[in-house]
């Protein structure tokens, strides 16, 4: 029988059936926050269970830091926030848990290290509590997103309670327009088949356009695929993948590489094998694309316009998209290239690694923030931080106008003191414009990296191609 | 794990697609290290303003739902953030079913760990739902999982289907890590087969 890469990614794990729906599915590597894990490990120890195997877990502080410098966690003036990223390191320390702390040279948002570090390899399964856990679907690793009983279970038994997705393949055809990014492509799927298109599924990204993209624009796309619904997003691993991979500190070495990377190799869906659904998205018909309402599928290309409600396909939809757009104060009909912001934010595990901060930089570079637009680049890591700065990056940023910080998922969530006042419009690099995201009443406008940088400059959302070098203007 | 057999009480409609774990549990509820104290936060902007003071719009607030026990809502309830405080809060809050057309997959399986029973109604038995309960004079309904069944006041009972391991699990109100520690054998199996360790697993020394 043939079968999906999804399919041998569950197949190769699972330890055995439970009933008819549900097997039990074995983790290769758990990663941790400090604001999902405190009541996991607190039911571990109130039950009195050890770790069942502390080397397959890593534990990283990203939520709710503080950007900006701080030398001691003293200086944080958020003390419950302190204290959950004390808590983590305590839990870490207690129970042998590897931990990138605050100040670790490693830190940085956990999407973006795990990664970064060579943690992520094909073939594995990779939980973690935060839905975007997706994003190593790039690595064609097993990636998703778990809940806080669901992090005590792994921690107690290194596995997880799990029912199969329905197997869904979306193929990107055509030619890739100049300027298009892998932002556009994820946020096309997700305005076509909607927030729930993709519930119940795992998706396999496929096609020329996909496979031509960096390994650091594929984690963009299996990461923001959650936004339509799939627990899981998938790209067959290829030369790319172990070209990515090879030297960083967590991949094999030596004669193990060469090993690992055959055993890599085979990690593919079968030619002939079934998805459950089939979609083909032409990519030559995108353009950069931005959200106009409160859910990720309230988007369209910047050269649209916010649509009418009434057109809507059913009821529900069309109160969803009235009570959208009062909440955004937009109205019907108003191009999208006309809409003034007030913030720009460029950072998140979508958005915020160094293909992403080099194409703000080339928008950026000798350009001013238009006056009364404040921004911040939140890099996704420390390691990216500073090779920003050793390309110059960050002179480009500060000259241009922006506030350069240090890494965390910062406004994306704003659960620390990155965060908007009501009535804010912000151009944001990130995944989510649900109402209250980035604070109460702040409107989320969400696009790419570049996209975020001409916004700033212009004043308005702007088609960023018209910003780079041999542009009409 | 409070077991959910069958359950009486007032459902309040919230016939909007896509209500997702940031308007169900906002941000400045999620900095403790504990489960407690989320009652406040669930729907926290849409129930109160920006003085503290009840909007009087919202279903939550309206009398015949104030005490509501069931939420009945639109597709693809729970998206978004893998927050469990989503979870923790509503039951804090009272509510212990929520109905819809579809859920989120991480919401989903967050609700099963905490004994919130979901019940995926598809829309056109929803459609009727909402309709009886559109009323809040009318919005009494029992909810019998073992018979599989929504019983209104008033009106013709809606049968749901539902996963049948899922169904026992919270009839039962089982401790799930128990259930999987029954395993273990196995899984040390599985550890060594596949080279993960190289003596079995036993947990830190230190529980």
């Amino acid at each position: 029988m043939t079968r999906t890469l999804y399919d041998k990614l569950c197949d190769s794990h699972t330890v055995r059936k439970i009933d008819d729906n549900r097997l039990l599915l074995y983790v290769d590597l758990h990663i941790m926050n400090e604001y999902t894990s405190p009541q996991a490990f607190a039911g571990l120890h109130a039950a009195g269970r050890p770790v069942w195997r502390p080397e397959a877990h890593l534990a990283v502080v990203d939520h709710v830091n503080p950007t900006r410098a701080i030398a001691s966690l003293d200086e944080m003036t958020d003390n419950d926030a302190r204290l959950q990223i004390e808590n983590l390191g305590r839990n870490c320390a207690r129970h042998g848990i590897e931990l990138f702390d605050l100040f670790d040279r490693r830190q940085g948002i956990e999407h973006v290290v795990v990664p970064e570090n060579g943690f992520a390899h094909p073939g594995k399964v990779i939980a973690c509590g935060d839905s975007h856990t997706t994003t190593y679907g790039a690595f064609g690793a097993l990636g998703f997103g778990i809940g806080t009983s669901e992090i005590e279970h792994v921690l107690a038994t290194q596995t997880l309670v799990y029912t199969k997705l329905r197997n869904m393949r979306v193929t990107f055809t055509g030619e890739m327009p100049p300027g298009l990014t892998a932002k556009d492509l994820v946020m096309a799927f997700i305005a076509k088949v909607g927030v729930s298109g993709a519930v119940g599924h795992a998706v396999e990204f496929a096609g020329a356009p996909v496979n031509l993209l960096s390994v650091e624009g594929r984690m963009t796309m299996c990461n923001m695929a959650v936004e339509g619904g799939a627990r899981v997003a998938l790209i067959a691993p290829d030369a790319t993948v172990f070209r990515y991979l090879q030297g960083r500190p967590r991949a094999p070495k030596g004669r193990d590489w060469d090993t690992a990377k055959q055993e890599w190799a085979s990690w593919q869906s079968d030619p002939d094998a079934n998805f459950d659904i089939d979609i083909d998205i032409d990519v030559a018909a995108i353009a950069p694309q931005v959200s106009w309402g409160t859910s990720p599928h309230q988007t369209c290309g910047i050269d649209g316009e916010v649509p009418a409600p009434e057109h809507a396909n059913d009821p529900m939809e069309r109160a969803a998209q009235e009570r959208a757009l009062e909440y955004m104060g937009l109205e019907p009909g108003q191009p999208l290239g006309a809409i003034e912001i007030s913030h720009a934010f460029i950072g998140s595990c979508t958005n915020s690694r160094m293909e992403d901060l080099r194409a703000a930089a080339e928008v950026l570079k000798g350009r001013k923030v238009s006056a009364g637009v404040s921004a911040i680049i939140v890099p996704g890591s420390l390691a990216v931080r500073r090779q920003a700065e050793a390309e110059g990056l960050d002179r480009v940023f500060i000259e241009a106008g922006y506030e350069w910080r240090n890494s965390g998922c910062s406004m994306c969530l704003a659960m620390n003191d990155d965060i908007l006042d009501a009535g804010a419009r912000c151009a944001s690099s990130t995944n989510r414009n649900f109402e209250g995201r980035q604070g109460t009443g702040a409107r989320t406008h969400l696009m790419s990296p570049a996209m975020v940088a001409a916004a700033s400059v212009a004043g308005h959302l702007v088609d960023y191609r018209e910003f780079l070098p041999g542009a009409q203007t | 794990m409070t077991p959910f057999t069958s359950v009486t009480g007032i459902a309040a409609p919230m016939p909007l697609p896509n209500i997702d774990t940031d308007v169900i549990m906002p941000k400045k509820f999620l900095k403790r290290i504990d489960r407690e104290g989320l009652a406040q936060g669930v729907f926290h902007d849409l129930r109160f303003d920006e003085n503290g003071n009840e909007r009087s719009g919202f279903v939550l607030n309206r009398a015949g739902y104030r005490n509501a026990r069931f939420i009945v809502a639109g597709r693809n309830f729970g998206c978004g953030s893998s927050r469990e405080h989503a979870v923790w809060g509503l039951l804090q809050q009272g509510i212990r079913a929520v109905i819809a057309p579809s859920f989120a997959g991480i919401f989903f399986g967050n609700c099963e760990k905490n004994g919130l029973l979901a019940v995926e109604l598809p829309e056109d038995k929803l459609t009727v739902l909402l309709e009886t309960i559109s009323d809040g004079d009318r919005a009494e309904l029992t909810i019998d999982l073992d018979a599989q069944k929504i019983r209104p006041a008033q009106g013709a009972a809606l049968e749901f289907d539902i996963d049948a391991g899922l169904r026992r699990n919270l009839l039962l109100g089982l401790d799930h890590i128990e259930e999987t520690l029954q395993y273990a054998d196995d899984i040390r199996a599985y550890e060594v087969k596949n080279g993960l360790v190289s003596e079995p697993s036993r947990g830190s020394a230190d529980a």
